[in-house]
């Protein structure tokens, strides 16, 4: 943006100008310098956010389950280049079935650096069940609330920006059928992958009960893993037995989780801004 | 390193802090994330209006999902693309036929005696190679531009859900995966791509009976076979303003005997070889949504109808060269093709079908597509030279007319040699892609050999039991 010229208006001024800076590289995703994943119920558009970014031209059915296999593209924004992968649609990521487990496994082991969950506006409740787990998960998200049309035309108003507040994490309503607020959602990926926006994620109370288990547990992994950036989660999955995640802290390849995201996060470097 | 941080010391303390907890861990963990969602959402969203104004949505389902008009619906559904399809690819398919088959190829081949091509060249290359293309290029790409497009379209707007829906409970009680019917929805554009979207199913033993009895869903590639035949022999039955119509269920009947099958297989293998309970899930029925016309049309030509048809035209070229090879080359008195249509012909007219077909159906393993280009192309020449002007000259139908003309007087078939095709069509072996695409997703010889083999001794077995009854009561 340094080398703008001085008269440049208003808009090219704004960050959402990029946009026009996307280039979509489709199947080309050499030299990538983010990861980028997209996550969401499935049936909310995942496949559609994802065509529009990388040009590719999946198809796309109103049906869940679509897609059954992880898809991969790339696009460039702002001179960076991003890889994005697009995993299966699921409600959870806590019960057993092989979408959940790989969709899990990637947000975990496959260490992203941006997740996008894209999630349907006119169900908010039910895919914020999905949100909430992610953001457990990783701290570097961005909520994509499509079918914002759909929810107007029921006469819904969803209030973004408090969303954004009570998560923790940017929020971009979008119609992604009509590239509505594309441009936006660039920004915020690129604003959370670069470091220029922290995002300060909300975390699940655990049930009453249970909370000094999992502190307990949690002060443990930490001190085991220093770097860890869901030691709560993990925590949490141990503490319900989870096989994966009981074999990945015999192995010590979680410890290799925190030290990725550490460098990751000391590369991005650069002005931070909360979001608020 | 302290001693508290050993990973082995933190997974047996959580093994006795999970004890502690006490059993209803991950209820608690659930319920806890649900209240949060809940809460949240609550305090962004804002609905106007206290009650929610007329919902089409709902009322829609109420019908598409009803107990009683649920499946009349989809069978009306189901004849009206199917009429669409027969009506609309006629004329086409007959210009593109006068085009391709009556005017360049004859051109083609006064082309080739000015500059004096070698008999044999000529014979391959245009009587064999490009006369099979010509014929695959008329027969499908009109039926296709329009069924494709219309399918999507239903699929985009989200009726295929509703047909999961309407059929989930009889999927269930065959001992088979609720999602299996849509996965043998995605069967009627491609089972080669549905084997693949069976991976929506989570349990091995479910996915194998999906995998196996995909094959009873009419693939793209078998529509043309199907349309053709119900046009020329059953819509010819009947007053020709109601042809169509009888054609267009003459074909759902059809597809309806495939979804049957596919249960009764489906009960027969979860009752032996892959025993056990229907699991439970949980399907969304999405908000319908309206469809993209014109670019569902335009992804549906480019991606399916273009891609399926280059497929098809990519086989079809070297099975053009096969057929005119086999038909050329002459061992004693007869050709090779004329050998094994002899050969095979008494048990051809034991189950009610003939040589040729099962000549066609061997050559078309590769795909399905062709069946019908190549019957037409072998009936020409097993009968000899009546209707071409040579041997290995395929002859030149123009329309719909003509071919079964040549079919019935040339052929000798009868409505049962039509009938047991279109039933042939149906149940017989999957097309190579779909051999190797079930190989490649179960990594099992042995269900791929099931897969491949079972569907075709059923096909001869049905057509055998149609052929007895049909001659007992005629």
């Amino acid at each position: 943006m340094t080398d703008r010229p001085v008269d440049a208006g208003a808009c090219e001024a704004c960050p959402a100008h990029h946009a026009a800076n996307l280039i979509r590289l489709g199947v080309n995703m050499a030299n990538w310098d983010y990861v980028v994943a997209l996550a969401g119920n499935p049936n909310t558009g995942k496949t559609t956010v994802f065509n529009a970014l990388t040009g590719l031209r999946q198809h796309t059915g109103n049906w869940p389950g679509k897609t059954v296999v992880r898809a991969e593209g790339g696009f460039a924004y702002g001179g960076d280049r991003y890889k994005l992968v697009d995993l299966p649609g699921t409600y959870s990521l806590l019960s057993t079935s092989d979408d959940e487990e790989v969709a899990r496994d990637f947000l975990l082991f496959g260490s992203p650096d941006v997740t996008v969950i894209v999630a349907d506006a006119t169900l908010l409740e039910r895919n914020l069940n999905l949100v909430i787990q992610v953001l457990e998960i990783t701290d570097r998200a961005v909520l994509c609330l499509n079918l914002m049309d759909e929810g107007e035309r029921r006469g819904m108003v969803v209030d973004d920006r408090r969303l954004a507040r009570d998560l923790g994490v940017p929020v971009v309503p979008t119609v992604a059928r009509r590239s509505r607020g594309i441009p936006e959602l660039l920004q915020a990926v690129a604003d959370v992958a670069t470091g220029r926006t922290t995002c300060k994620p909300h975390r699940i109370e655990p049930p009453p009960g249970l909370k000094a288990a999992v502190e307990e547990l949690q002060a443990e992994v930490s001190a085991a893993f220093p770097g860890l950036p869901n030691a709560r989660w993990v925590s949490l999955r141990l503490l319900e037995g989870d096989p994966r995640i009981v074999e990945a802290v015999r192995s010590g390849e979680i410890a290799d989780l925190g030290r990725h995201l550490a460098r990751a996060s000391s590369e991005a470097g650069g002005a931070r801004l909360e979001v608020s | 390193m302290e001693q508290r941080s050993h990973p082995e010391t933190i997974l047996s303390r959580a093994g006795s802090l999970r004890w502690e907890a006490g059993r209803d861990f991950h209820d608690d963990l659930v319920e806890s994330i649900y209240t949060d969602a809940a809460r949240l959402a609550d305090r962004a969203v804002t609905r106007a209006g206290e009650r929610g104004r007329f919902d089409l949505d709902r009322t829609l389902d109420r019908f598409v999902t009803s107990r009683w008009l649920g499946f009349p619906l989809m069978l009306l559904m189901l004849t009206v693309v199917f009429w669409l399809t027969i009506e609309g690819a006629n004329y086409p398919s007959a210009m593109l036929a006068a085009l391709l088959v009556d005017t360049v190829h004859p051109a083609l081949k006064g082309g080739a005696a000015a500059i004096g091509v070698p008999w044999w060249i000529e014979g391959l290359l245009i009587d064999g190679m490009y006369l099979s293309m010509a014929w695959v290029v008329s027969v499908m790409l009109p039926p296709m531009a329009i069924f494709f497009p219309l399918f999507t379209l239903l699929e985009d707007f989200g009726y295929l859900p509703r047909v999961a829906f309407n059929l989930d409970g009889l999927f269930r009680r065959a001992g088979a995966h609720g999602k299996q019917a849509l996965t043998m929805a995605m069967g009627f554009g491609c089972n080669a791509a549905a084997i693949v979207s069976t991976r929506v199913i989570d349990s091995p033993r479910e996915r194998l009976i999906a995998i196996i009895t995909n094959n009873f869903s009419l693939c793209n590639g078998r529509w043309p076979t199907q349309i053709l035949v119900a046009t020329i022999f059953i819509g010819g039955l009947v007053p020709a303003h109601l042809a169509g119509l009888v054609s267009a269920a003459a074909v759902v009947s059809v597809a309806v005997a495939g979804v049957l099958l596919a249960l009764v297989v489906s009960w027969a293998l979860s009752r032996t070889v892959l025993r056990g309970e229907a699991s439970a899930f949980s399907l969304e029925l999405p908000p319908y949504r309206p469809p993209q016309i014109l670019r569902t049309i335009y992804t549906s030509v480019i991606d399916r109808t273009l891609i399926v048809l280059w497929r098809a035209v990519i086989f079809a070229i070297p099975a053009g060269a096969l057929i005119w090879l086999t038909s050329i080359i002459t061992v004693g008195e007869a050709s090779l093709a004329e050998h094994f249509i002899d050969f095979t012909g008494p048990f051809g007219a034991l189950i009610g079908l003939n040589g040729v077909i099962l000549l066609a159906y061997v050559i078309a393993i590769p795909a399905n597509e062709i069946i019908i280009p190549t019957i037409l192309m072998l009936t020409a020449l097993s009968v000899g030279s009546d209707l071409g002007s040579g041997a290995g000259v395929m002859f030149e139908p123009d329309s719909v007319t003509e071919k079964a003309r040549i079919l019935k007087v040339s052929g000798g078939w009868t409505l049962l040699t039509a009938v047991n095709l279109m039933l042939f069509s149906l149940v017989h072996n999957p097309c190579s892609t779909t051999i190797y695409t079930i190989y490649k997703e179960t990594r099992s010889a042995k269900w791929t050999t099931v897969s491949a083999l079972l569907p075709v001794a059923m096909g001869f077995i049905l057509c055998f039991l149609v052929a007895i009854v049909w001659r007992a009561l005629s």
